[in-house]
């Protein structure tokens, strides 16, 4: 994993001997080959052994297109595609423009309590969405509070579905946006400001555009987190079928991988338009961050400042609402007959041999997994952007890092166990130790972390690296000069991504975990399933709880670092 | 310098101690490693027993729902982890022995098990525990709400007064939602139950992805009646929640936990060991403190809120042919109820 970054300080005293220029350019394509065929192992390997699946029959004989005619001769099918397609659009072009002005109220404005606005919003993935879809049932199920405002609907189906992917995605979409608004150049509302240029027109000619690769990342994110994740629907859903759903129905209901096999392939034409989208995008972009840039100061507007503290302060409490009820399902008795307050279930959680050292095991597996995901992630975007030619690798590490957030983490999971258990596979000593949860772990949140990245890095101009080539100064040199101290804030967005999503995962480690490395929500998938719906809100309590203590001890320890680093930009920060 | 050495000297025969009381310990104890899908406070008291009985063998166990253990068996198959596996349900057992993932074992005391709570093969590829059946969670603080009368049998639930207000596992997700249906088509006959299930649809609001999920959402009210089982119908009702059980007098379609070696283990003895241990009549008053009917005739008390005459509902099974029918039967379902199940 740390391969990319540990072997560059010996690279460091080879490259005197040789001509520089040409050597660190070596140096830097061949570490961006090395990511691609990391990415190649750990992501298409599975899912060509997954894949292999699809045109088998269940005894392993080659039959072609067979099971694709099948599946297409199902009636449900079509309908589990536009379900799918129609939800996953609604998810986006509503979850989009709300993170988008969250994030613009963050950066653009002066309004208070920004830190808090911030942590809140990023509540939703410090739990299993799971977690999520169950709070909805209990606000706008059968006995919920706010079941009057669904108007007679029933909130099990694409109303649920869609609420429930509005909250788990929203903090996904705020990072992307976030960091494309941080990045802006503080020259140009200057100008339009010594222009008398009206606040409205600011944001449609500056703000907007400088924010478009951020906004088209964003929405393909949600788009494909929404098409791929099955723990809402399968919670919240109902009857509505969706592709998600057909492939649980498939693997685990019928254990037919090939027909899952189907699915998941079906599942991938999506993503693969989006990529598309993303890669038009790419020849329009140019960096709005040169080398020139000054950060942005937003000034103080009475009225501004105040419709975007009450904008951020509905969202925020409605996103505390959901996750509110979690934390009151975890003290009460039982929903919704016994409403007294009672610690058994944090008892029973804690008492159950297996779960405390489950959860250890998580803060471990994530530990591990910010670690590492981090320095791979980063540094692979780096070579990837600033890296000269190659464009076929590069080609091949961008289309690598979007097909993650199509996957999902469920046929991940079994991808990993067909690839790494298969007997020929030299990775075999992989299989059953904490190193292949991380690995799945890293591939799974792959996309978004790698699109945060890759944002940041967009927006710093490349004549810093061209500079540097022609004082002679060694990309490496720069790169731990220039592009990390500037790009901080991304990479500890990314660190605290990756570590959160970890405690939370379930559907891609479900298959991967061994008795002595099970993990704190996958006990939370059992405890739900058997009906210990408080225990599991203990459980899942406790996760969100420490999921923050670590982000604000985080938080502490890098502010020394973000003070030091970051002092041209602290306004737009705090 | 001198004391460094002796200390040096010292930690390293300290190190070569430990590593000689670590390897003689692990020499005496075999460690195996099983899938279960038995709930977790049932695992706890089995192992405990167990480790008294067999204290050389020490059991690691990997334990998920029964469809995530089935799936992540079949897909290890061509390289498996797992030494035997524990509390599978036998029409997963059927899978596996299909498969040839699983070697037959008699364990001592065999003739003493019902001869439908095992694998009719002699000797049997797998032996069963206990049995859990089809059972209805009623939730009377909804039913007196909404003025629905309590159900005492299948056919009362296609009443049209229950519309909307019933909820079954999904026999394409859920092997408790095709045990209901194979059950239906045991006791009625084919062209009956898809009568039957006609019927059924019209009242049923939801097919769920979980053969436990009806019944919670009995207990929370969400709908007042779920088609699940005897077990977690028991536990819902322990826990508080305000339902009856229902066991419907024309027949219960049912299911059994069951246990069987992997062939490709390098540990038979030890997981020979287990199959013994889990056939004696010691481990079955066990499985009876959650189950009605356990393998061993005889050795099962009555169970509160499980009928006495519970064993005499139960349909008369037959594995193989669930087993054999079960594409069929499911595309059919699909075919019938799944396409057209939207919400209104």
């Amino acid at each position: 994993m740390s391969t990319a970054a540990a072997s560059l300080p010996p690279a460091a005293t080879a490259a005197r001997v040789v001509p520089k220029v040409h050597w660190q350019e070596r140096l830097a394509q061949g570490l961006l080959l090395l990511c691609c065929v990391l990415l190649a192992v750990f992501l298409l390997g599975p899912l060509a052994a997954i894949l292999v699946k699809s045109v088998q029959d269940k005894d392993g004989a080659f039959v072609g297109l067979l099971q694709f005619r099948e599946y297409f001769a199902t009636p449900a099918l079509q309908r589990s595609i536009w379900n799918t397609l129609w939800v996953a659009t609604t998810v986006t072009a509503i979850t989009v423009p709300l993170a988008f002005f969250y994030a613009y109220a963050l950066t653009r404005s002066r309004m208070p309590g920004k830190i808090v606005f911030r942590m809140i919003a990023l509540t939703p993935i410090l739990a299993p969405s799971l977690m999520s879809a169950i709070s909805f049932i209990q606000w706008f199920g059968t006995q919920g509070l706010l079941k009057g405002l669904l108007g007679g609907a029933s909130v099990y189906g694409p109303i649920g579905i869609i609420m429930s992917s509005i909250y788990a995605t929203f903090p996904h979409a705020l990072m992307i946006v976030l960091t494309a608004l941080l990045l802006s150049d503080g020259r140009l509302y200057e100008a339009a400001e010594s222009l008398r240029t009206p606040t409205w027109r600011k944001f449609f000619t500056i703000t907007l555009p400088g924010a478009k690769y951020g906004l088209v990342s964003a929405a393909m994110v949600v788009f494909s987190y929404t098409v791929s994740d099955f723990g809402i629907p399968k919670v919240i859903g109902g009857n509505f079928n969706i592709l998600a759903v057909d492939i649980f129905k498939q693997v685990i209901g019928q254990q037919n991988f090939n027909k899952g096999a189907v699915v998941s392939l079906v599942l991938l034409v999506p993503v693969l338009v989006a990529f598309l989208v993303d890669w038009r995008m790419q020849g329009r972009l140019h960096a709005q961050f040169t080398a020139r840039a000054v950060p942005y100061v937003p000034k103080r507007k009475r009225w501004f400042d105040t419709t975007m503290f009450a904008y951020c302060t509905i969202v925020a409490l409605l996103l505390l609402l959901v996750l509110g009820m979690a934390v009151y399902t975890s003290f009460i008795k039982l929903w919704p007959y016994d409403k007294s307050f009672s610690l058994r279930h944090y008892q029973y959680g804690l008492i159950d041999a297996g779960v405390i050292s489950s959860f250890f095991n998580s803060l471990k597996m994530a530990f591990f997994t910010a670690v590492f995901g981090t320095m791979f992630i980063f540094a692979s975007a780096y070579l990837l952007e600033k890296t000269r030619a190659m464009p076929l690798t590069k080609g091949a590490v961008r289309l690598l890092a979007s097909i993650p957030m199509a996957v999902p983490g469920m046929v991940l999971g079994l991808g990993y166990i067909l690839f790494f258990n298969h007997p020929d596979n030299p990775l075999h000593f992989l299989y059953h130790t904490m190193a292949i949860l991380v690995l799945a772990t890293v591939v799974h949140y792959y996309t978004s972390s790698h699109l945060t990245a890759v944002t940041a890095l967009k927006a710093l101009d490349n004549e810093f690296e061209a500079v540097s080539a022609s004082l002679k100064v060694p990309f490496y040199k720069t790169f731990f000069r220039v592009t990390v101290p500037v790009c901080l804030p991304a990479i500890l967005d990314i660190g605290r991504y990756l570590f959160v999503n970890a405690m939370v995962t379930i559907s891609a480690v479900v298959f991967l975990y061994s008795p002595s490395t099970q993990l704190a929500a996958v006990a939370i998938l059992n405890m739900d399933e058997a009906g210990e719906i408080g225990a599991a809100a203990a459980m899942a309590t406790l996760i969100v709880a420490s999921s923050t203590v670590v982000c604000i001890v985080y938080a502490l320890v890098t502010r020394f670092l973000l003070t030091r680093t970051q002092q041209w930009r602290v306004s737009g920060l705090a | 310098m001198k004391i460094a050495t002796a200390v040096r000297c010292l930690a390293s025969s300290l190190v070569v101690a430990l590593a000689a009381t670590a390897g003689l310990a692990q020499a005496q104890k075999t460690e195996l490693n099983v899938y279960t899908a038995l709930e977790t406070d049932q695992l706890k008291a089995y192992t405990e027993a167990f480790s008294k009985a067999y204290p050389n063998i020490d059991i690691k166990w990997t334990r998920d729902s029964t469809g995530v253990i089935t799936s992540k068996l079949l897909a290890e198959k061509a390289n498996p982890v797992a030494d035997m596996v524990v509390g599978v349900s036998a029409s997963s057992m059927a899978v596996f022995a299909n498969e040839g993932m699983l070697q037959p074992y008699a364990p001592k005391g065999l003739d003493k098990l019902s001869s439908q709570y095992r694998d009719p093969a002699n000797p049997p590829m797998w032996v069963g525990m206990d049995v859990y059946g089809a059972a209805i969670c009623f939730n009377t603080v909804e039913a007196a709400k909404l003025g629905l009368p309590k159900p005492q049998t299948w056919q009362d639930l296609t009443k049209p007064i229950y519309k909307g207000r019933i909820t079954m596992p999904n026999p394409a997700s859920s092997g408790t939602g095709y045990l209901d249906v194979t059950g239906w088509m045991l006791m009625m006959g084919e062209a009956k139950a898809w009568q039957y299930m006609d019927a059924l649809h019209a009242n049923v609001a939801q097919y769920t992805h979980s053969g436990s999920k009806p019944c919670r959402q009995a207990g929370a009210g969400e709908f007042p009646i779920g088609i699940s089982f005897e077990y977690r119908a028991v536990t819902t009702k322990k826990s508080g929640a305000p339902i009856d059980i229902i066991f419907p007098t024309e027949g219960l379609g049912w299911d059994l936990e069951a246990s069987g070696i992997m062939k490709t283990t390098k540990k038979a003895d030890a997981a020979k060991s287990v199959m013994d241990w889990l056939a004696t009549p010691a481990a079955m008053e066990l499985f009876a403190k959650n189950f009605a009917v356990v393998a061993i005739p005889g050795i099962a008390k009555p169970l509160e809120f499980v009928p006495a005459d519970y064993e005499k509902r139960l349909v008369k099974n037959d594995f193989a042919w669930s087993a054999k029918n079960r594409d069929k039967i499911i595309a059919e379902w699909l075919k019938r109820y799944d396409a057209k199940s939207e919400p209104k």
